[in-house]
């Protein structure tokens, strides 16, 4: 495999979407830094950014001037010395806007699928469809005659699958970015059952290029991330239907997001972080997974109701939050869908109340954001979790029990060969999903 | 320059120094522009000296508001202040962050020349309009622009980075490194008890560890400063009236609440050249003799000092240069403490350009008002004790790397 000759010509589908968009970025640079090497200066790129979307593709070209411009902007210094021969660039202003026209010189927007048939690699980020996937693969294989790669960024379908019902032949292979792209430190790899080993070479170069922390991932539906995320999800659902019993919906999510965030110290409540990714979404990623599943049965009667009445999340493409189970106001929740009502209902009837009946959090309470930077992170959990395990209130007492049951997706991902030890579970949360602690933790034993 | 007849000045007035420190400040957020800042400084200046009617002529200094504000012609701003400036003469002077000494020699000298005996100096530069990156292109043209290209991204940090590792060849790099760590906490400490700092509100403790800690990393800055050693990128102004002694008569100021002028010394090496000794802040040595010989006195005699901290290295090489200590034996002297407001010859008192800020044009400017302040007892929390003995002040303010150099001394009206 030649890393720079399968480089020269790659496509990107879907490319005007939120993780298109990620992709596409993360690639126009690594080509541009390829091509601006001494050793490179004879060589072509060429970049198709490809999306249905005309529309879209204009904004995504708005995104990437932006996005380049900051990353010339941080790494000046290096771009100075790529070029140090240009005698016409003299300015930092005259180096950051040339490498900018140089990046965007090598993505070609379209809305023509036919552009990758001259395409090595092809980098598919479209609607998560595996029938649209093969169809979509089968119609650039039958016709490119350069025998393309494919990398999938699903992040719920065995590839196994696509590779058989595309007749790939071990010519694809899962990567799967984190959103946003590029952001995101992780990425889970994905080799189908027969994936070439030139394929998987070529993917951890061009990921260690992108200074990506790759977790390989078993082919198993929803492979780790969502492999933890989605049952972590109907944990949490579940919690939702107990506390109900005595509770409204709204104020019975209210408590579990809480318990969730702030008893368990993650970056978000369970609630929350469905709504970022979708309600929409979460519900499709769990039918995609379901199939494949034969002890399991992932699907949530809440979700389906929330998306009958039209409730969706998810981001506006401004990046903001879209109303969800919670209804947002400047990023934060201010209300809660109640289904039982049909509307959202301010958090603040409820409030008081809940918090009480949870009860107070322990005095070693640290909030996620400030673990992020201690060194003695593992003291301060230590400690934390050995106070929470103490207490007998609600709150505590739903929180052990998330905690239990997150120790235990865990576990079983390892157990199901998802994940090749408990090590790669845990680098996926906190690198993937930012938490401050591994789910399979011994804190609470 | 010895001077014909005496000349003063009095009635100073520094807006806050805006960036990176101040809680006021935002990157995103709008910020005033210059307009603001030259008439905030310069109506001050005019209210304690009795109005624009006893102005005879503006002096106003700026680097480069033609880049930074896409703005010219500053003189045009002096009847901006205040309409009793229309049509009296007013100029703009540059010469880099040497601006604002040359605005006061520039003052001083119509004074000398009997153009005018009360003249409104005022320094100005408002720079958080562009990102680092691009603010160190701008200030870049301080230095001879045909070495620009293979200069480093922060053109200046980057020069002086050499000045510093050449520094810590000849004399040791933890040597240096503390002296230049004691150089910044001393500015931090200070700039604390001057409420227009741009690290007035600057709470970090055990600053001198704090400064060690923090090693220069040449993959993401230079490789031989970190981001304390560097004086910070603000937006202010500062004003000053430069007087004769008829003038003094005529803003009603009495003598004990002005500052005299004793001797100066402006001047320039060549731009294009590449520094004799890198170990040497060789033209601020000239002038500092220069002056010091016309005001007859030497460093013995001096009680406090400004001098141009563009970065802790160039505190260092200052002193040196001065004449506080002999070459490689400034670290050590300022590691010592005897730079700090209690110290041997306290110096820069309100925090200077590392902890004081350093609006490029006003600088200069600063330096005087900060001298005027302390002659005269008006330094509020950032007063010093000064020793009978040591009557004089001297501000010493550089353009360039070290090539534009303004040296003025004072003493007590």
């Amino acid at each position: 495999m030649n890393y720079l000759e399968k480089l020269q010509n790659v496509s990107v589908l879907g490319a005007a979407g939120k993780m298109g968009s990620g992709i596409l970025l993360l690639t126009a640079v690594e080509m541009a830094d390829q091509s601006l090497l001494p050793e490179n200066k004879d060589k072509h790129f060429v970049l198709n950014a490809i999306d249905i979307s005309s529309e879209a593709l204009e904004g995504l070209m708005k995104y990437l001037k932006t996005q380049v411009t900051k990353i010339a902007e941080k790494k000046t210094i290096l771009l100075r010395k790529l070029y140090a021969d240009r005698r016409d660039l003299i300015e930092n202003f005259d180096i950051i806007e040339e490498y900018v026209f140089d990046v965007l010189s090598i993505v070609r927007p379209s809305t023509n699928m036919e552009v990758a048939y001259n395409s090595n690699i092809i980098f598919e980020a479209i609607k998560e469809d595996p029938a649209l996937k093969v169809k979509i693969f089968t119609q650039i294989k039958n016709n490119n005659k350069n025998n393309p790669w494919f990398f999938t960024n699903t992040s719920s379908i065995p590839i196994t699958n696509l590779d058989r019902d595309a007749e790939l032949d071990g010519k694809v292979i899962g990567f799967h970015f984190y959103n946003p792209p590029a952001v995101q430190k992780l990425v889970e790899l994905i080799k189908s059952e027969n994936t070439l080993p030139e394929v998987e070479e070529f993917a951890y170069k061009y990921a260690k290029n992108l200074r990506k922390k790759v977790v390989p991932s078993n082919d198993f539906a929803g492979f780790i991330g969502n492999g933890h995320f989605m049952r972590d999800a109907l944990h949490g659902i579940s919690e939702v239907q107990n506390l109900c019993d005595d509770n409204s919906l709204a104020k019975s999510i209210y408590m579990v997001n809480k318990v969730s965030q702030e008893f368990l110290v993650r970056p978000m409540g369970i609630f929350q972080l469905v709504d970022y990714v979708g309600i929409d979404v979460c519900h499709y990623i769990m039918s995609v997974m379901n199939p494949y599943l034969e002890k399991e049965n992932l699907h949530s009667k809440l979700l389906d109701a929330m998306l009958n009445a039209g409730i969706k999340g998810g981001q506006y493409s401004s990046g903001a939050q879209k109303d969800g189970f919670l209804k947002y106001e400047k990023g934060r929740p201010v209300a809660i869908y109640d289904l039982d009502l049909n509307k959202y209902v301010e958090i603040s009837e409820y409030k008081e109340e809940a918090d009480k009946q949870l009860g107070k959090l322990p005095d070693s309470y640290v909030p996620w954001k400030a673990t992020l930077r201690m060194r003695n992170k593992n003291e301060v959990f230590e400690k934390y979790f050995a106070d929470l395990g103490q207490m007998d209130t609600l709150g505590a007492k739903i929180a052990k029990k998330y905690n239990a049951k997150s120790n235990e997706i865990g576990k079983q991902l390892v157990a199901n060969n998802v994940a090749a030890n408990q090590q790669d579970v845990n680098t996926v949360m906190l690198t993937g999903f930012f938490h401050a602690y591994g789910p399979i933790n011994e804190y609470l034993k | 320059m010895k001077l014909r007849k005496k000349v003063y000045m009095t009635a100073g007035y520094n807006t806050i120094s805006l960036g990176t420190g101040r809680k006021e400040f935002h990157p995103k957020k709008q910020r005033p522009g210059l307009e603001h800042y030259i008439k905030e400084a310069g109506v001050a200046v005019l209210e304690q000296i009795g109005g624009a009617k006893n102005v005879d002529e503006g002096v106003i200094s700026n680097f480069i508001a033609a880049r930074f504000n896409k703005q010219a012609n500053l003189a045009g701003f002096m009847p901006y202040i205040d309409e009793g400036l229309k049509y009296k003469p007013a100029v703009r002077v540059e010469g880099a962050c040497g601006s604002g000494g040359m605005a006061l020699t520039t003052s001083i000298k119509s004074i000398l020349s009997d153009t005018a005996d009360v003249v409104l100096a005022l320094g100005v530069e408002v720079q958080n309009t562009y990102k680092a990156i691009y603010g160190a292109d701008i200030l870049a043209q301080a230095g001879w622009q045909k070495k620009r290209k293979d200069g480093h991204a922060y053109f200046f940090p980057g020069q002086f980075s050499d000045r510093a590792g050449a520094y810590y060849e000849a004399y040791g790099e933890d040597y240096a490194r503390k002296g230049m760590a004691k150089w910044f906490a001393l500015m931090i400490e200070n700039a604390r008890l001057c409420e227009t700092a741009q690290e007035f509100h600057n709470k970090t403790p055990n600053l001198v560890d704090f400064h060690l800690a923090n090693k220069p990393n040449g993959r993401f800055f230079v490789d031989n400063l970190n981001v304390f050693d560097c004086s910070k990128v603000s937006d202010g102004a500062s004003a000053i009236a430069v007087v004769s002694e008829e003038g003094l008569a005529k803003i009603g100021v009495a003598k004990k609440d002005a500052v005299e002028i004793i001797s100066f010394a402006q001047v320039e090496d060549d731009i294009t050249k590449d520094p004799e000794n890198i170990l040497e802040l060789s033209t601020i040595k000239e002038a500092v003799r220069q002056a010091l010989t016309d005001a007859e006195i030497t460093v013995d005699d001096i009680g406090t000092i400004e001098t141009h901290d563009c970065f802790t290295i160039a505190g260092i090489l200052g002193v040196e240069a001065i004449g506080l200590a002999e070459a490689g034996k400034g670290a050590g002297f300022v590691a010592d403490g005897n730079t700090a407001r209690d110290g041997k010859i306290p110096m820069n008192t309100t925090g200077g350009l590392v902890g004081w800020g350093h609006p490029t044009g006003a600088t200069g400017i600063h330096q005087a008002v900060t001298i005027w302040e302390q002659l005269t007892g008006k330094a509020g929390a950032a007063q010093i004790t000064l020793n009978a003995n040591k009557p004089y002040g001297l501000t010493v303010n550089m353009g360039g790397d070290d090539k534009t150099v303004a040296v003025i001394v004072y003493k007590k009206g």
